[in-house]
């Protein structure tokens, strides 16, 4: 089912939200001012809470009148009872924990599915700013320099899969969009959507 | 009118006679308190503001802290000035006089119309003193259940407190799950720590020290412990601020004058602030209610009364809770309200934790703080659309 564009401008949100069945409960980690908390309560019917790290996040989720945490993926995960989720979202945030396996472990624990988008550094901008430039990227996307950026794991698709596998966990959907928010044809090998692929969104769950 | 003074109520007829509604409760309502008493007789004084609609969905029950009263917001009529809440409650305020109807309760073991240790034993003719049974935050939470039956509110849109006040919400979730709809517990914790246990036996001991206590029968014997209650509150208040508030507010500045006296008045603006604060509380709070209101503040442990687990107190439970701490609040710790977040989602609640910036310590649930006004309102808000208000 595809969503109304009313609701969101970010079509990766949109991609999440696709993944998610009406109706159930969903946890979103890194959940920023709530916008895809409100959207999946408003498209999608579901029981919507979220971990947010920032306090202006949280009151302004608060204020939505979301169910938001003001807390660390890192940390405060670890206190979720095993399967207390339909899923667990963890939505352009897995770069910026510190230690994304454990974070997925717990996800994987506590939802009975789980959703991870992130960005792709293995896109061929990310690649040509460090082969032809030789620095760090710098997009419009991801504006931070290396100095000051939030984001200290980056990964590629690849990368990720290798994580997948290394926690156990079995992908039943994955997704990728290229820069202009498009999908990366659905039978490109993955070398392909590594390449072009400047996002990626994947539901996972226990392998 | 000329003198304000003239038109203050006497802080010993309000114990029995408060000028607030006050509801009676006779042997067919008694109420059974934790520590084995039964109370046959008993009366509890309250106040409301707004109106119950038609539904009577739209009641919101306002717990108040240690030295609280039921005047929340409006006129004390104790001491002349405001209620202790106008920031947060009134029309148009976070919580919405023109929208819900807003109860409050002075606790049980108060002193301000409720029965407590000032109240005349109906046996004696003379006042409970220390005779008055040990009170619980769970006695309090059940004498306001049995108001709220006889005015015949059966579930609450919001039950909403802080810090003693913030104990009864948890408490009221507990208790009667099914009655309230959500739930604010603000600068709390769900057991009281060593540390606050500790202050607040100083400041029992400070009372007790006074010769004028009189083992408890001050009121019968014509005396009042004004100098021993009038420390405690001292002692008690440094814990309700932050060292960076105090500073701000005295730093090292002397009070009317420029130089130390070598003496023990009191040079610092500190201390003629804390002195005024010790004294003005004597004048309107009762000493032996002092000593039992603090007593079932730590005696609050509400894991506890479930196994230890505190999830089990609220296991099930269908209650919206949005829990709020301060930032310099280390009487009760932004760990503390972790704790209850903890617990709620172990027990599948829903539940929103936020932990508001703020130098003013444990009493900046009470001021002007417009991260919690908009934390409450957002809350309420969407509360009431869930509940159809």
């Amino acid at each position: 089912m595809t969503l109304p564009d009313q609701h969101t401008s970010r079509i990766d949100l949109k991609l999440v939200a696709e993944m998610v069945t009406p109706g159930s409960r969903v946890l979103d980690v890194g959940c920023g001012d709530g916008e895809l908390l409100a959207l999946l309560a408003e498209t999608r019917n579901v029981d919507a809470r979220g971990i947010e790290l920032s306090r202006e996040g949280v009151a302004g989720c608060v204020a939505r009148g979301l169910s938001v945490i003001q807390g660390d993926a890192d940390t405060d995960l670890a206190d979720y009872p095993d399967d207390s989720f339909d899923y667990v979202i963890l939505s352009q945030t897995i770069q910026a924990t510190r230690n994304p396996r454990l974070v997925l472990e717990h996800m994987l624990r506590i939802g009975r599915r789980a959703i991870v988008s992130f960005p792709n550094f293995g896109h061929w901008r990310m690649r040509s700013q460090v082969f032809f430039k030789g620095r760090m990227p710098v997009t419009d996307s991801l504006p931070f320099d290396w100095w000051d950026t939030p984001n200290i794991h980056f990964c590629t698709i690849r990368d990720f899969v290798a994580l997948c596998d290394a926690v156990g966990a079995e992908r039943e959907r994955a997704v990728a969009l290229d820069a202009a928010g498009g999908r990366v044809g659905l039978n490109a090998p993955w070398w392909l959507w590594n390449l072009f692929g400047a996002q990626a969104v994947f539901l996972l769950k226990r392998g | 009118m000329s003198d304000l003074s003239l038109s203050l109520a006497d802080p010993l007829k309000e114990a029995n006679e408060p000028s607030s509604p006050v509801a009676r409760f006779g042997p067919e309502t008694p109420l059974a308190m934790d520590c084995g008493v039964r109370l046959d007789h008993w009366q509890i004084a309250y106040q409301t503001y707004g109106e119950l609609n038609a539904t009577r969905s739209n009641a919101i029950l306002v717990c108040h802290a240690l030295t609280g009263d039921q005047h929340v917001a409006s006129r004390n009529p104790i001491t002349g000035k405001g209620g202790w809440w106008t920031a947060m409650i009134g029309p148009g305020k976070p919580i919405d006089t023109g929208r819900f109807f807003v109860i409050c309760a002075n606790v049980i073991g108060g002193c301000t119309g409720t029965t407590g240790p000032a109240s005349t034993n109906p046996e004696t003719g003379k006042p409970w003193g220390l005779a008055f049974p040990m009170v619980t935050i769970r006695d309090m939470v059940r004498a306001q259940a049995l108001l709220l039956e006889a005015l015949g509110i059966g579930s609450l849109f919001a039950v909403v407190g802080g810090s003693m006040g913030g104990m009864q919400v948890l408490q009221w979730a507990a208790s009667y799950p099914e009655r309230v709809f959500s739930a604010l517990p603000l600068a709390t914790g769900a057991k009281h720590s060593a540390q606050n246990i500790a202050f607040h036996e100083v400041g029992r001991q400070a009372v007790m020290a006074d010769p004028d206590w009189r083992g408890g029968r001050y009121l019968e014997e014509g005396t009042r412990p004004a100098k021993g209650l009038s420390v405690a509150r001292m002692g008690a208040h440094i814990t309700y601020l932050s060292e960076p508030a105090l500073h701000r507010k005295f730093g090292r500045k002397l009070q009317d004058r420029e130089a130390p006296t070598f003496s023990f008045d009191a040079d610092f603006q500190v201390e003629s602030y804390l002195r005024h604060q010790g004294v003005s509380f004597v004048e309107r709070f009762d000493a032996n209610s002092y000593l039992y209101v603090t007593r079932a503040m730590d005696y609050f442990d509400l894991a506890a009364d479930h196994d230890g687990v505190l999830a089990k107190a609220f296991a099930g439970t269908k209650t919206r809770f949005c829990v709020a701490s301060f930032t310099s609040d280390w009487l009760f710790p932004t760990s503390d309200s972790r704790a209850i977040v903890h617990a709620l989602n172990a027990a599948g609640a829903s539940v929103s934790f936020v932990e508001l910036e703020s130098d003013k310590g444990h009493d900046a649930f009470l001021l002007e703080e417009p991260n919690l006004f908009a934390t409450t309102r957002g809350f309420i808000g969407a509360a009431a659309r869930a509940r159809g208000i």
